[in-house]
């Protein structure tokens, strides 16, 4: 039998278990109420907590089987699957059936199941996290293994060369001059991400200046939702313009000046990020200088400062953490954002401190890693896990460090201080 | 000595005027942003509005034994190579599907090959002087035209330019996304419902909610390594498939949906759940005849919100596979397909200028539909919001 209609047979076997459950189990209590006793909960519930106790069994039945498939290899036929689903499906029903009597509270039951799978469905994100984080740690210390953790973190030369070959049998004849050295991969996607900042931090925060100090309400109003329609924009689309509009427009700006650019240059990704992130700044950067307390514009215009200088010398030192916290944000985007690299920014490992050359980044060489033919256990396939942990790891503390700012930001001027 | 007033005001007139200048400069900086956003549109329409148009050829076509076995024999000498290579392949197919073709020359407009089509539209192209000289003898006397280009939305993706299409790519999309919101959307709003409703404040519920945080900033990579290991390497779903994309997709919007939820669910005030508690509901029955269909607006515009995001994203996608050369259309969620900004993807790394105009088209088309989510999402916020 087809995998597809094994699980249209299932989905039908749960479905009616559940249907025949809910009506004879709503019927047995109309009947025991109609002789005259008196039920706890309504004929409804008893109906709703036969069906569960019918259906909730066979799909559970399922379930481990598909778990039992995937994870232990084990072999079950789809004949099997379904009778036992039947049967479980069955004995649910019975001993649901015999739990409707008057003293039996329906209705407390059920609340018990509905918690139970709220919470379940709240693990999800824990089970998520732990999933990223195991799956990422248990590749990358298979890379660990092959390839030492020291070079990988202080080489200089990332080149995998055939470490393919080697670990799909073919590398005997071919000389092996496979080198994980990711030294140039921290220094492209820092210099990618440099740039990226020194565009979006004065723009975005200058522009948040300006909504939050100047701006009349009406512009206030129309300019927010504008800018956020910057940071909707998929980063495909970034990395097509960036690739296709601005890496050949700064070429065209240097050479006349006599200096060579790459087609690749680090500069025109790093650029259009920038532009990508200066939505993340300005909204954040707003909502953190509109929380500055109006007392304390109050008592420096009260002395004497200006509009500027109220700005510059109270609310910005003021507002400080928060800031920090929005470029740590969205530095944390910038160092994870790929599409824009991959399609903008070149493949080759290049240590340089020169934007106009190609550079590549982390998020690249994952990319690359994983969407070639190679092997899955190769040493290439596997250093995109080595690189997604060292991301990984960056990103999280850089999301600390700015939820521990703003919180800090919040309690020195909510409103109970002051 | 003391400072005479006219030193002050003169101070004074600097100082008023450096707040002026912050004042300009801020502006400016929030204008420049704006036309980031202006020049960026612009750029995209302008390369993608061609691609909506592509060549035809108006010629006699004959239907013949000849022409079934070697289709080129189908059209007249001179106009042979202009014609689409893959229209001509499709001629046999054609002739067998209608019998009663064979044996007629019928005058029809044919696609033409994307080399014409870049001529037709003032471009580069690598066509002949002969060539050249054919073509502008037809567009003379109207028999070569660029018309409304239909296959760009019904075919798939093509190695031949001018039969490249996102007609896959869409269904790719729609599928990944069917499975995304069959996953995030119950789950996550049963996950804000368990945190607003029923969690006690403990360590157990604080984790989840710094997990849920954190989940939010991770990188998306990181969720297509998660779905390169877990479910294609561990539990051996098939690659490629919208099954994984959506579930890897899933897992990426649901802390958005979680987040949005709950700030739906929080802004239902508590009145409403005192009464019902009132009249002896149980917390389920609360939230179920009242705090949902109350909240369920704000749940919407979130989960509008979060699934536009999913739809435009492509790095997780490109690490599970879903970036290969797929003509066809999926039919199910286990088969291989691609999905609109892979397409994209795909396309803005082939050299020809034919497929440089497709993929800003196909980014027009992407986008709009990505405005066209937003705006709903607004406006069933302005539509259904509510003030207690």
């Amino acid at each position: 039998m087809q995998t597809q209609q094994i699980f249209l047979f299932f989905i039908g076997i749960v479905a009616l278990a559940g249907l025949v459950a809910f009506f004879s189990g709503r019927s047995k209590a109309q009947r025991v109420r109609a002789s005259g006793a008196e039920m706890y909960a309504q004929p409804d519930q008893y109906g709703w907590f036969t069906a569960i106790s019918s259906a909730g069994p066979a799909l559970l039945v399922g379930l481990a089987a598909v778990v039992a498939i995937a994870t232990a290899g084990i072999d079950i036929e789809g004949m099997q699957l379904l009778i036992a689903s039947l049967v479980v499906a069955a004995a649910g029903l019975v001993i649901g059936l015999a739990l409707v009597k008057p003293d039996f509270h329906a209705r407390n039951a059920i609340e018990t199941l509905i918690r139970y799978v709220l919470i379940g469905a709240a693990m999800i994100s824990i089970v998520t996290t732990f999933g990223i984080l195991v799956s990422i740690i248990f590749e990358a210390i298979r890379f660990f293994q092959m390839e030492s953790f020291w070079t990988f973190i202080t080489g200089t030369t990332w080149d995998p060369g055939n470490s393919f070959q080697m670990a799909a049998g073919r590398g005997e004849g071919v000389e092996s001059t496979a080198n994980f050295g990711a030294v140039p991969l921290f220094a492209g996607t820092f210099m990618i991400t440099l740039i990226a900042m020194l565009v979006a931090i004065p723009i975005g925060l200058l522009a948040a200046v300006y909504m939050a100090e100047f701006a009349p309400e009406r512009v206030r109003t129309v300019a927010k939702p504008v800018l956020e329609v910057l940071a909707g924009i998929p980063t495909v689309v970034y990395g097509f313009f960036a690739a296709i509009t601005v890496a050949p427009l700064v070429v065209d700006i240097f050479s006349p000046l006599g200096i060579e650019a790459s087609y690749n240059n680090a500069l025109a990704p790093g650029l259009v990020m920038g532009i990508m992130i200066i939505p993340f700044i300005s909204s954040l950067s707003d909502d953190v200088i509109t929380s500055v307390p109006d007392t304390m514009r109050q008592g420096s215009l009260a002395l004497g400062m200006t509009h500027g200088e109220t700005i510059r010398n109270v609310i910005l030192p003021a507002a400080l953490p928060g800031i920090v916290s929005a470029s740590l944000l969205a530095m944390s985007r910038a160092l994870g954002e790929t599409m824009i690299v991959v399609m903008a920014a070149g493949m080759r490992p290049n240590l340089t401190a020169n934007p106009l050359e190609d550079m590549t980044t982390v998020t690249v060489r994952i990319v690359a890693a994983l969407t070639g033919d190679q092997e899955f256990a190769s040493a290439e396939t596997l250093s995109a896990f080595a690189l997604g942990l060292v991301l990984f790891v960056v990103t999280l503390l850089l999301n600390m460090v700015s939820v521990v700012l703003i919180r800090r930001f919040r309690e020195k001027y909510s409103a109970n201080n002051l | 000595m003391s400072q005479s007033f006219d030193d002050i005001s003169a101070q004074l007139k600097g100082r008023h005027r450096r707040t002026k200048r912050l004042k300009f400069m801020s502006m400016g900086a929030l204008a420049l942003a704006a036309t980031f956003l202006v020049v960026f549109i612009g750029d995209m329409i302008m390369r993608g509005y061609p691609a909506f148009q592509q060549a035809e050829l108006h010629v006699p076509v004959t239907y013949s034994e000849q022409s079934q076995e070697i289709p080129l024999a189908a059209v007249e000498e001179d106009v042979r190579d202009l014609v689409s290579r893959g229209w001509l392949r499709q001629l046999p197919r054609d002739m067998a599907a209608d019998a009663s073709l064979m044996g007629q020359t019928i005058e029809r407009w044919v696609i033409a090959d994307d080399q014409v089509d870049q001529y037709l539209k003032g471009h580069k192209s690598h066509l002949k002087p002969r060539q050249t000289a054919v073509l502008d003898r037809m567009v003379e006397n109207g028999t070569a035209e660029l018309k409304f280009n239909v296959n760009f939305f019904t075919t798939g993706d093509s190695k031949l330019p001018e039969y490249a299409g996102i007609w896959s790519a869409a269904m790719g999309t729609i599928l990944t996304l069917l499975v995304t919101l069959a996953f995030a959307f119950p789950v996550g709003v049963l996950t804000a419902v368990y945190l607003e409703e029923f969690a006690p404040d403990n360590r157990f519920t604080q984790a989840i909610e710094v997990n849920i945080n954190n989940l939010a900033a991770v990188p998306s990579i990181l969720f297509g390594l998660l779905g390169l290991a877990i479910f294609i390497n561990f539990f051996g779903m098939p690659r490629s498939s919208p099954l994984v994309g959506g579930l890897t997709l899933g897992l990426m919007t649901l802390p958005v949906i979680i987040i949005t939820t709950r700030s739906a669910l929080r802004s239902v005030p508590d009145t409403i759940r005192q009464a019902a508690f009132g009249v002896g509901c149980s917390r389920w029955q609360v939230v179920r005849d009242h705090v949902l269909p109350l909240s369920l607006p704000g749940i919407l515009t979130g989960s509008i919100i979060g699934l536009a995001q999913a739809m435009g994203e492509t790095a997780p996608l490109i690490i599970v596979g879903m970036v290969a050369f797929i003509p066809d259309a999926p039919t199910a969620i286990t088969q291989a397909a691609t999905v609109l900004p892979a397409q994209i993807f795909t396309w803005a790394g082939e050299p020809e200028q034919a497929y440089v105009e497709r993929t800003a088209a196909g980014i027009l088309v992407l986008l709009s539909v990505l405005i066209f989510l937003n705006a709903a999402a607004v406006m069933l916020r302005k539509k259904f919001e509510r003030r207690w």
